[in-house]
């Protein structure tokens, strides 16, 4: 749905999927990896206004919380509601189902600054 | 400088399992295998077994092993054959040193086994009371591996590879001896479950590990491990309970007795027993979402009251946790545990979360 070789990526395993003038926003499923049984999203509030970078999002596994942040600037119109009953969805399809929310984005051009897929495996690559 | 982190004699079978190895208290020790909510499914359900090896065991031996022990420990040491007692050692006032269990071997000899972030703490303490008694006290946590085999089909796995193990009761040790070499077996654990440990020495460990692996144990880590002693309601020495706290504090009153006639630590306890206590261990079980973490402030009708010392998310019952907040407060109460800035209703508890089935 929204396939990683489409989205940008911040170096922390965000990834923005431009949708109109929405940014679809999810982590990769090298970070959802990493994590592992993901068993709480604590979603931003729609209405929200996010600046490029900000801590806006917090995902507990049973072991850990981690932050998510914002991958560009602008306002959180919707939020994946699926997630509250079913965290796990970020596990099984970290570039479908399980998308965290969605940013009406202030600037457009931010995207441009973000990781494609092929620079954003280069960091994840040992 | 370099630090580097010990290995247990099971690193090597640990990580070619899939174990993503972390630091634990200076040992690399997998912290999961495949995922942390299946190893906690399959010790509810099945069987699972840990790596316990950075676990410590200090022999006592001598005339007065059992006067030593009694000494040290503020819950009466049985000295039965082959009983174990779950005890606390504490300091001159009152407060915990470490949990651990005492299992009698024979008139004049004990083995206790120890928390292994403790194990120098306490080998120290032993000794050093052990001057006033005729004993000697070995460190020798450094020669055995031990498995931990939990669950309710644990003991009858257990029972194909030490044949007549199903019978030893809870809380008892068996000499044993497998791959050539003399060990251990107790009915023990820390997760809830029934279940054995198994200690053999660090060249026999990897052949019993092996042997599990072949009659489909699940190999699993310290994040189950947590999930499941929190869910037990058993404290995580140097989180739930330290050199602050009492065990009257730390909801281990049961672990004290004070008929004993002496032992270190009683006139303390005595005094701040009959003063009272500001503070306890208390148990919560969030009311919404999310997942408590050690840190995480509590609050009581607005006021702060307190810090969370463990804390996790349970398949079983959601996120709890454990922390040290005003004695007053009573099970069924209301608070408030504050997650990454959100205020979250959670009740408090009895504990265990947990009711042990066996």
């Amino acid at each position: 749905m929204y396939n990683q070789e489409n989205c940008r990526f911040l170096k922390t395993h965000e990834w923005a999927f431009v949708e109109g003038e929405n940014a679809v926003v999810g982590i990769s499923n090298h970070a959802q990896e990493e994590i592992s049984d993901i068993v709480f999203v604590d979603l931003p509030k729609v209405g929200r206004q996010v600046k490029v970078g900000e801590n806006c999002c917090v995902i507990e596994s049973v072991k850990s919380a981690s932050e998510i942040y914002a991958p560009v600037s602008g306002e959180i119109v919707a939020v994946n509601e699926a997630l509250n009953s079913d965290p796990a969805l970020v596990n099984r399809e970290p570039h479908a189902g399980g998308w965290l929310f969605k940013i009406k984005m202030a600037d457009p051009n931010e995207v441009n600054a973000l990781l494609d897929f092929a620079a954003y495996s280069a960091t994840i690559a040992k | 400088m370099i630090h580097t982190l010990r290995k247990t004699a099971l690193c090597a079978a640990c990580e070619k399992a899939g174990g993503k190895m972390v630091d634990f208290h200076g040992w690399l020790l997998p912290v999961q295998f495949d995922s942390i909510i299946a190893e906690h499914h399959a010790v509810r359900n099945a069987c699972g077994m840990f790596d316990v090896s950075h676990m410590g065991q200090i022999r006592i031996v001598g005339k007065e092993a059992l006067h030593l022990l009694q000494y040290v420990s503020c819950n009466i040491i049985k000295s039965g054959a082959n009983e174990g007692t779950y005890f606390h050692m504490l300091t001159e006032q009152g407060t915990i040193i470490d949990d651990a269990i005492a299992f009698c071997l024979g008139q004049e000899e004990f083995l206790v086994v120890v928390n292994a972030a403790c194990v120098d703490e306490d080998f120290a303490w032993l000794t050093k009371q052990a001057a006033a008694f005729k004993v000697t006290v070995t460190n020798e946590s450094d020669q055995w591996g031990m498995i931990a085999l939990q669950g309710p089909t644990a003991v009858g796995i257990a029972d194909k590879i030490l044949p007549g193990v199903i019978d030893l009761p809870r809380f008892h040790i068996k000499e044993i001896e497998l791959f050539g070499a003399k060990g251990y077996v107790t009915r023990t654990g820390y997760t809830g479950e029934d279940g054995v440990e198994i200690m053999l020495p660090n060249g026999q460990i990897e052949a019993l590990w092996n042997a599990l692996l072949k009659l489909g144990v699940k190999p699993c880590g310290l994040g189950a491990r947590d999930v499941l002693r929190l869910e037990a309601g058993y404290l995580l020495n140097g989180a739930d309970a330290n050199q602050t706290k009492t065990p009257y504090e730390a909801n281990c009153g049961w672990v004290v007795k004070l008929t004993k006639e002496n032992f270190i630590g009683k006139a303390a306890l005595e005094a701040k027993k009959a003063a009272g206590f500001k503070t306890k261990l208390k148990a919560f079980k969030l009311k919404t979402p999310g997942v408590p973490r050690e840190g995480c402030k509590v609050f009581y009708q607005g006021v702060e009251t307190g810090v969370l010392t463990s804390g996790t998310f349970s398949p079983l019952f959601k996120g709890i946790a454990v922390g040290y907040v005003a004695s007053e407060i009573a099970v069924g109460a209301e608070v408030e545990i504050e997650i990454h800035g959100r205020k979250v209703p959670a009740e408090v508890v009895k504990t265990p979360f947990y009711k042990n089935r066996v």
